[in-house]
Protein backbone atom coordinates (compact mmCIF):
# COMPACT_ATOMS: atom_id res chain seq x y z
CA UNK A 1 0.00 0.00 0.00
CA UNK A 2 1.50 3.25 -1.06
CA UNK A 3 0.93 6.55 0.95
CA UNK A 4 0.97 10.18 -0.12
CA UNK A 5 1.44 12.90 2.78
CA UNK A 6 1.10 16.57 3.07
CA UNK A 7 1.96 19.17 5.07
CA UNK A 8 1.41 23.09 6.15
CA UNK A 9 2.94 25.73 8.10
CA UNK A 10 1.21 28.76 8.91
CA UNK A 11 1.23 31.87 10.52
CA UNK A 12 -1.21 32.65 12.96
CA UNK A 13 -0.88 36.58 12.81
CA UNK A 14 -1.50 36.53 9.15
CA UNK A 15 -4.60 34.89 9.67
CA UNK A 16 -5.51 37.38 12.47
CA UNK A 17 -4.88 40.02 9.41
CA UNK A 18 -6.44 38.65 7.04
CA UNK A 19 -10.23 38.79 9.47
CA UNK A 20 -9.11 42.21 11.04
CA UNK A 21 -8.66 43.15 6.93
CA UNK A 22 -11.36 41.69 5.33
CA UNK A 23 -13.76 40.00 7.76
CA UNK A 24 -16.51 37.85 7.16
CA UNK A 25 -15.53 37.49 3.13
CA UNK A 26 -12.17 35.88 4.47
CA UNK A 27 -13.90 33.73 6.83
CA UNK A 28 -16.81 32.72 4.57
CA UNK A 29 -14.58 32.12 1.42
CA UNK A 30 -12.21 30.06 3.05
CA UNK A 31 -14.27 28.14 6.34
CA UNK A 32 -17.01 26.28 6.60
CA UNK A 33 -19.80 26.98 8.91
CA UNK A 34 -18.99 23.79 10.95
CA UNK A 35 -15.32 25.17 11.14
CA UNK A 36 -15.89 28.45 11.92
CA UNK A 37 -18.44 27.40 14.19
CA UNK A 38 -15.78 25.25 16.07
CA UNK A 39 -12.85 28.28 16.42
CA UNK A 40 -15.45 30.68 17.50
CA UNK A 41 -15.12 32.69 21.35
CA UNK A 42 -17.10 34.86 22.62
CA UNK A 43 -15.52 38.02 21.20
CA UNK A 44 -14.96 36.97 17.63
CA UNK A 45 -12.84 33.43 16.44
CA UNK A 46 -9.56 31.77 17.17
CA UNK A 47 -7.06 32.59 14.93
CA UNK A 48 -5.12 29.75 16.26
CA UNK A 49 -7.58 27.44 15.46
CA UNK A 50 -8.39 28.83 12.11
CA UNK A 51 -4.99 28.60 10.71
CA UNK A 52 -4.44 25.19 11.97
CA UNK A 53 -7.66 24.67 9.90
CA UNK A 54 -6.33 26.37 6.84
CA UNK A 55 -3.18 24.67 7.44
CA UNK A 56 -4.96 21.50 6.88
CA UNK A 57 -6.88 22.15 3.73
CA UNK A 58 -3.35 23.20 2.02
CA UNK A 59 -1.71 19.95 3.36
CA UNK A 60 -4.79 18.47 1.96
CA UNK A 61 -4.17 19.65 -1.41
CA UNK A 62 -0.29 18.11 -1.17
CA UNK A 63 -2.13 15.06 -0.92
CA UNK A 64 -4.67 15.48 -3.79
CA UNK A 65 -2.24 16.95 -6.27
CA UNK A 66 -4.85 18.82 -8.19
CA UNK A 67 -2.16 20.45 -10.69
CA UNK A 68 -3.40 24.24 -11.75
CA UNK A 69 -7.19 23.09 -10.91
CA UNK A 70 -9.13 25.01 -8.76
CA UNK A 71 -10.34 23.33 -5.55
CA UNK A 72 -12.33 25.63 -3.32
CA UNK A 73 -11.05 25.18 0.63
CA UNK A 74 -15.08 25.21 1.88
CA UNK A 75 -14.58 21.28 0.13
CA UNK A 76 -11.89 20.64 2.28
CA UNK A 77 -13.99 20.33 5.59
CA UNK A 78 -12.17 19.84 8.84
CA UNK A 79 -14.50 18.29 11.02
CA UNK A 80 -14.11 18.41 14.70
CA UNK A 81 -15.61 15.26 16.81
CA UNK A 82 -16.71 15.63 20.52
CA UNK A 83 -14.06 14.29 21.87
CA UNK A 84 -11.30 16.27 20.25
CA UNK A 85 -9.83 14.49 16.82
CA UNK A 86 -10.27 15.97 13.49
CA UNK A 87 -11.31 14.04 10.50
CA UNK A 88 -11.39 15.60 7.49
CA UNK A 89 -14.45 15.29 5.33
CA UNK A 90 -14.05 15.89 1.78
CA UNK A 91 -16.87 17.12 -1.33
CA UNK A 92 -17.05 17.86 -5.03
CA UNK A 93 -13.95 18.54 -6.86
CA UNK A 94 -11.43 17.67 -3.66
CA UNK A 95 -13.34 14.62 -3.52
CA UNK A 96 -13.34 13.78 -7.45
CA UNK A 97 -9.71 14.13 -7.46
CA UNK A 98 -9.13 11.67 -4.49
CA UNK A 99 -11.65 9.55 -6.24
CA UNK A 100 -9.45 9.73 -9.26
CA UNK A 101 -6.18 9.33 -7.46
CA UNK A 102 -7.58 6.21 -5.79
CA UNK A 103 -7.44 7.93 -2.38
CA UNK A 104 -8.88 6.71 0.76
CA UNK A 105 -8.40 6.75 4.13
CA UNK A 106 -7.08 10.09 4.79
CA UNK A 107 -6.41 10.99 8.10
CA UNK A 108 -5.38 14.26 9.94
CA UNK A 109 -3.12 16.09 13.03
CA UNK A 110 -3.12 19.22 13.23
CA UNK A 111 -0.78 21.61 16.18
CA UNK A 112 -0.85 25.66 16.80
CA UNK A 113 1.18 28.05 19.40
CA UNK A 114 0.67 31.52 19.28
CA UNK A 115 3.16 32.22 16.40
CA UNK A 116 2.64 29.22 14.22
CA UNK A 117 -0.55 26.60 13.27
CA UNK A 118 0.57 23.36 11.49
CA UNK A 119 -1.72 19.86 10.23
CA UNK A 120 -0.27 17.10 8.46
CA UNK A 121 -2.97 14.84 6.03
CA UNK A 122 -1.95 11.38 5.15
CA UNK A 123 -3.86 9.11 2.89
CA UNK A 124 -3.44 5.49 1.32
CA UNK A 125 -3.47 5.28 -2.68
CA UNK A 126 -4.43 1.97 -3.76
CA UNK A 127 -4.14 2.45 -7.72
CA UNK A 128 -6.46 -0.79 -8.07
CA UNK A 129 -9.15 1.25 -6.62
CA UNK A 130 -9.00 4.66 -9.36
CA UNK A 131 -11.02 4.98 -12.17
CA UNK A 132 -9.24 5.06 -15.52
CA UNK A 133 -6.53 3.55 -14.54
CA UNK A 134 -4.79 -0.10 -15.62
CA UNK A 135 -5.76 -3.20 -14.09
CA UNK A 136 -2.38 -4.00 -11.52
CA UNK A 137 -2.10 -7.76 -10.77
CA UNK A 138 -3.38 -9.22 -7.80
CA UNK B 1 -3.40 48.51 -13.96
CA UNK B 2 -0.10 46.80 -13.37
CA UNK B 3 0.60 49.87 -11.04
CA UNK B 4 -2.13 49.52 -8.80
CA UNK B 5 -1.47 45.44 -8.73
CA UNK B 6 1.95 46.05 -8.16
CA UNK B 7 0.76 48.32 -5.02
CA UNK B 8 -1.81 45.71 -3.76
CA UNK B 9 0.63 42.53 -3.68
CA UNK B 10 2.85 45.09 -1.83
CA UNK B 11 0.36 45.26 0.66
CA UNK B 12 -0.73 42.27 1.16
CA UNK B 13 1.55 39.38 -1.02
CA UNK B 14 4.20 39.36 2.52
CA UNK B 15 6.89 38.57 -0.43
CA UNK B 16 10.47 38.15 0.60
CA UNK B 17 11.90 40.38 -1.77
CA UNK B 18 11.22 44.11 -3.17
CA UNK B 19 8.12 43.87 -5.59
CA UNK B 20 9.58 47.21 -7.55
CA UNK B 21 12.51 45.36 -8.74
CA UNK B 22 10.12 42.20 -9.86
CA UNK B 23 9.81 41.97 -13.46
CA UNK B 24 5.58 41.72 -14.26
CA UNK B 25 6.20 37.75 -15.12
CA UNK B 26 8.08 36.67 -12.69
CA UNK B 27 6.94 34.39 -10.07
CA UNK B 28 5.10 35.40 -6.83
CA UNK B 29 5.41 32.19 -5.10
CA UNK B 30 8.99 32.22 -5.73
CA UNK B 31 9.32 35.43 -4.26
CA UNK B 32 7.46 34.51 -1.08
CA UNK B 33 4.18 34.69 -1.93
CA UNK B 34 2.28 32.18 0.54
CA UNK B 35 -0.47 30.58 -0.60
CA UNK B 36 -2.46 32.06 2.32
CA UNK B 37 -1.45 35.55 1.44
CA UNK B 38 -2.24 34.69 -2.31
CA UNK B 39 -6.12 34.99 -0.61
CA UNK B 40 -5.67 38.57 0.92
CA UNK B 41 -4.30 39.40 -2.39
CA UNK B 42 -7.16 38.08 -4.18
CA UNK B 43 -9.37 39.97 -1.90
CA UNK B 44 -7.97 42.83 -2.07
CA UNK B 45 -8.36 42.73 -6.15
CA UNK B 46 -12.27 42.27 -5.66
CA UNK B 47 -12.33 45.55 -3.25
CA UNK B 48 -10.17 47.71 -5.84
CA UNK B 49 -11.33 45.97 -8.99
CA UNK B 50 -14.61 45.70 -8.25
CA UNK B 51 -14.78 42.09 -8.80
CA UNK B 52 -15.38 38.71 -7.50
CA UNK B 53 -12.58 35.83 -8.74
CA UNK B 54 -15.50 32.85 -9.17
CA UNK B 55 -14.05 29.21 -7.65
CA UNK B 56 -12.95 28.25 -10.76
CA UNK B 57 -10.40 30.83 -11.50
CA UNK B 58 -8.65 30.13 -7.90
CA UNK B 59 -5.79 28.38 -9.35
CA UNK B 60 -2.38 28.54 -8.33
CA UNK B 61 -1.13 29.83 -11.73
CA UNK B 62 -4.20 33.09 -11.95
CA UNK B 63 -1.78 34.29 -8.89
CA UNK B 64 1.59 33.41 -9.79
CA UNK B 65 2.27 36.54 -11.17
CA UNK B 66 1.69 40.25 -12.69
CA UNK B 67 0.51 39.32 -15.99
CA UNK B 68 -1.37 36.54 -15.17
CA UNK B 69 -3.50 38.75 -12.66
CA UNK B 70 -3.65 41.09 -14.86
CA UNK B 71 -4.81 38.49 -17.43
CA UNK B 72 -7.30 37.11 -15.11
CA UNK B 73 -8.70 40.60 -14.15
CA UNK B 74 -9.12 41.36 -17.85
CA UNK B 75 -10.96 38.31 -18.42
CA UNK B 76 -13.19 39.16 -15.08
CA UNK B 77 -14.23 42.38 -16.47
CA UNK B 78 -14.66 41.38 -19.96
CA UNK B 79 -17.02 38.46 -19.05
CA UNK B 80 -18.52 40.73 -16.91
CA UNK B 81 -19.61 43.46 -19.82
CA UNK B 82 -21.00 40.77 -21.60
CA UNK B 83 -23.88 40.43 -18.86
Amino acid sequence: MAMRVGIDLVSVDAVRQSIDEHGERYLKRIYTDSELDDCRLEDGFCAERLAARFAAKEATLKVLRPQDEAVPWRMMKIVRHGAGWLELELSGRAAALAADAGLSGFALSISHEPGFASAVVVAEVDLRNAPGRPMMDP
Amino acid sequence: MTKEIRRIITEYGRLSVDITALPVDADLYQAGMTSHASIDVMLALEDHFDVEFPDGMLTRSAFESITAIEAALLKLRAEAAVR
